[in-house]
């Protein structure tokens, strides 16, 4: 029994390990070690790709980077939860709802930024309805700006919060709210005093969900922020492809996975399921 | 309050679907402006002669089927494996995935991959690419087993060995066949992500093997063009009649 356990879950162990496990090591020892000529890592080892990143451009575009995931994760929350609720009290149709929302997460989030491309750009859909119909004259700077990353990370993570946010709302027992308006709470006390409070597991899983692929991402601020909006993603893809500096990458990377554990640390309950 | 909530409803699902309905409006338009000018279907008949999008879509179709194939297979034995006892240490590897940024990923496996290149006379292509994409849809394959098999009845498999089974025929005549559907839901949901992925896919990829996502990034980044809106939409309706399927499966 035990032998067949060990041969079904071994291929797989085997992947996990070279494709994650491993290479997440060799990033962090990079992180110690000198640039290369010619790319790749020499000796000696050092701590000074650390200590680089405290300087006061990568500091500003960490802290930037912080400020727009943690931003993005704020809205899509807001925007989710009642949506969820929507879902979670729609009876039978329910399943029918919940498709609608995993349908767009699923098909392809590089096609879905570039539908925000070609609705924003200066020659976009929006600009050039607005300027048919009289309201502008000149097209308005939409595309290539902080609040053109955001909308494409709301976009892009809005089904991660619906999912865990109505998978709570679906666990709710009815009867608590009833109790809530038996004595004497309005509705809208309920959800604040009732609802809300016990889906904070959902909230805290949701939170993590978007917050961590915000803060790595490289898709959305390459397409939607242009040359403006570097966020530590960017820094990371260029030290390892353009600039052919990998310890300097590592350390970026290392930085970004250090803040993402504790992040994970602070807001996961233990025994609690995140999806 | 109901109301609210479902007029609320109407302007999320709005703000989700419309995006992309535009695009695939804007495919069939003969104009290359954001102005409606007429119908053709002009730039799908330009899409299947870029001669640099069709091999790439025949590059990406291939990493796919090999990295759905192998992920739904390793992940299906991990899954059952799973579901007779708990790996404390796989599901920390699942869970360092989940909270692993793409991006790093990709850098890693590039590093990992440059690494082993030192001692393998071997270089960045399609068996690199393969490798990656069946190392990230493993964790969703083996979420949908599990979930399947948490609704199945080990005494069946108990049954099927008192009458004279052995464990890998019990698992092949008895456990296998109830888990058909998910195992196609998963090589499905499998297969989505490997054909849409970007980030990882352009750190490990050779010069030989740009995949669809890699061409319309550097189109995309270019600008936009009504080509770009006609393979988007072709694979917009791929993957969502996949997804669509997919979820049919896990619910059956």
């Amino acid at each position: 029994m035990n032998r067949v356990r060990a041969i079904f879950l071994a291929p797989a162990a085997a992947i996990a390990l070279t494709t994650l496990v491993v290479p997440l090591f060799i990033v962090l020892a990079y992180a110690f070690l000198t640039r290369g000529a010619y790319g790749g890592v020499e000796m000696p080892v050092t701590v000074e790709n650390l200590t680089r990143l405290w300087d006061s451009l990568y500091g500003a575009i960490f802290l930037r980077s912080i400020w727009i995931a943690g931003l993005s994760t704020a809205i899509c929350l807001l925007l989710g939860f009642p949506l969820a609720l929507f879902i979670a009290r729609s009876g039978p149709r329910r399943n029918l709802y919940m498709s609608l929302v995993v349908l767009p997460f699923w098909t392809s989030f590089l096609i879905r930024t570039y539908a925000w491309m070609f609705l924003l750009r200066d020659t976009g859909l929006i600009n050039t309805a607005l300027q048919a119909a009289g309201i502008i004259h000149q097209p308005l700077p939409l595309l290539y700006n902080d609040g053109a990353v955001i909308l494409g990370l709301v976009y892009g993570y809005l089904p991660f919060t619906v999912l865990p946010l109505y998978s709570a709302l679906e666990k709710l027992d009815p009867s608590l709210l009833e109790a809530a308006a038996d004595l004497g709470a309005r509705p809208f006390t309920a959800l604040m005093r009732v609802t809300i409070p016990l889906c904070a597991p959902g909230i805290r899983a949701g939170a993590i969900l978007v917050f961590i692929p915000c803060l790595g991402t490289y898709l959305t601020s390459d397409l939607l922020g242009g040359s403006k909006t570097v966020l530590i993603g960017n820094v990371v893809q260029e030290q390892f492809t353009a600039a052919r500096d990998w310890p300097f990458g590592a350390a970026a990377s290392l930085a970004l996975m250090a803040f993402a554990i504790a992040l994970m640390f602070v807001l996961k309950r233990k025994g609690e399921e995140m999806l | 309050m109901k109301r609210g909530l479902a007029i609320y409803a109407v302007l999320a699902y709005a703000f989700l679907h419309i995006p992309l309905l535009i695009l695939a409006v804007f495919s069939v338009n003969s104009s290359k402006l954001s102005v409606w000018e007429g119908f053709s279907f002009k730039w799908y008949s330009a899409l299947f002669q870029d001669r640099d999008l069709m091999e790439a879509a025949a590059n990406s179709l291939i990493i796919a089927v090999g990295a759905t194939i192998f992920a739904t297979a390793l992940g299906t034995l991990a899954a059952y494996a799973l579901w007779k006892r708990e790996s404390a240490w796989f599901s920390g590897t699942l869970y360092l995935s989940l909270v692993t940024p793409e991006i790093i990923t990709g850098v890693s496996l590039l590093a990992l991959f440059q690494w082993t290149f030192r001692f393998l006379h071997l270089q960045l292509g399609m068996h690199t690419v393969i490798l990656a994409h069946t190392g990230f849809s493993l964790a969703y394959v083996v979420v949908v087993v599990i979930a399947r098999l948490r609704g199945f009845d080990p005494a069946l498999e108990e049954a099927a060995m008192d009458l004279g089974a052995t464990q890998t025929q019990a698992f092949q005549r008895v456990t296998l066949p109830f888990l058909y559907p998910a195992i196609a839901a998963a090589a499905l949901l499998a297969f989505t992500v490997s054909i849409d992925d970007y980030v990882i896919t352009s750190l490990v990829a050779g010069v030989d093997s740009q995949t669809l996502p890699m061409v319309i990034y550097g189109l995309a980044r270019r600008g936009v063009s009504p080509m770009l809106n006609a393979v988007s939409t072709v694979i917009v309706v791929i993957l969502g009649a996949g997804v669509l399927i997919s979820e049919r499966l896990r619910s059956a």
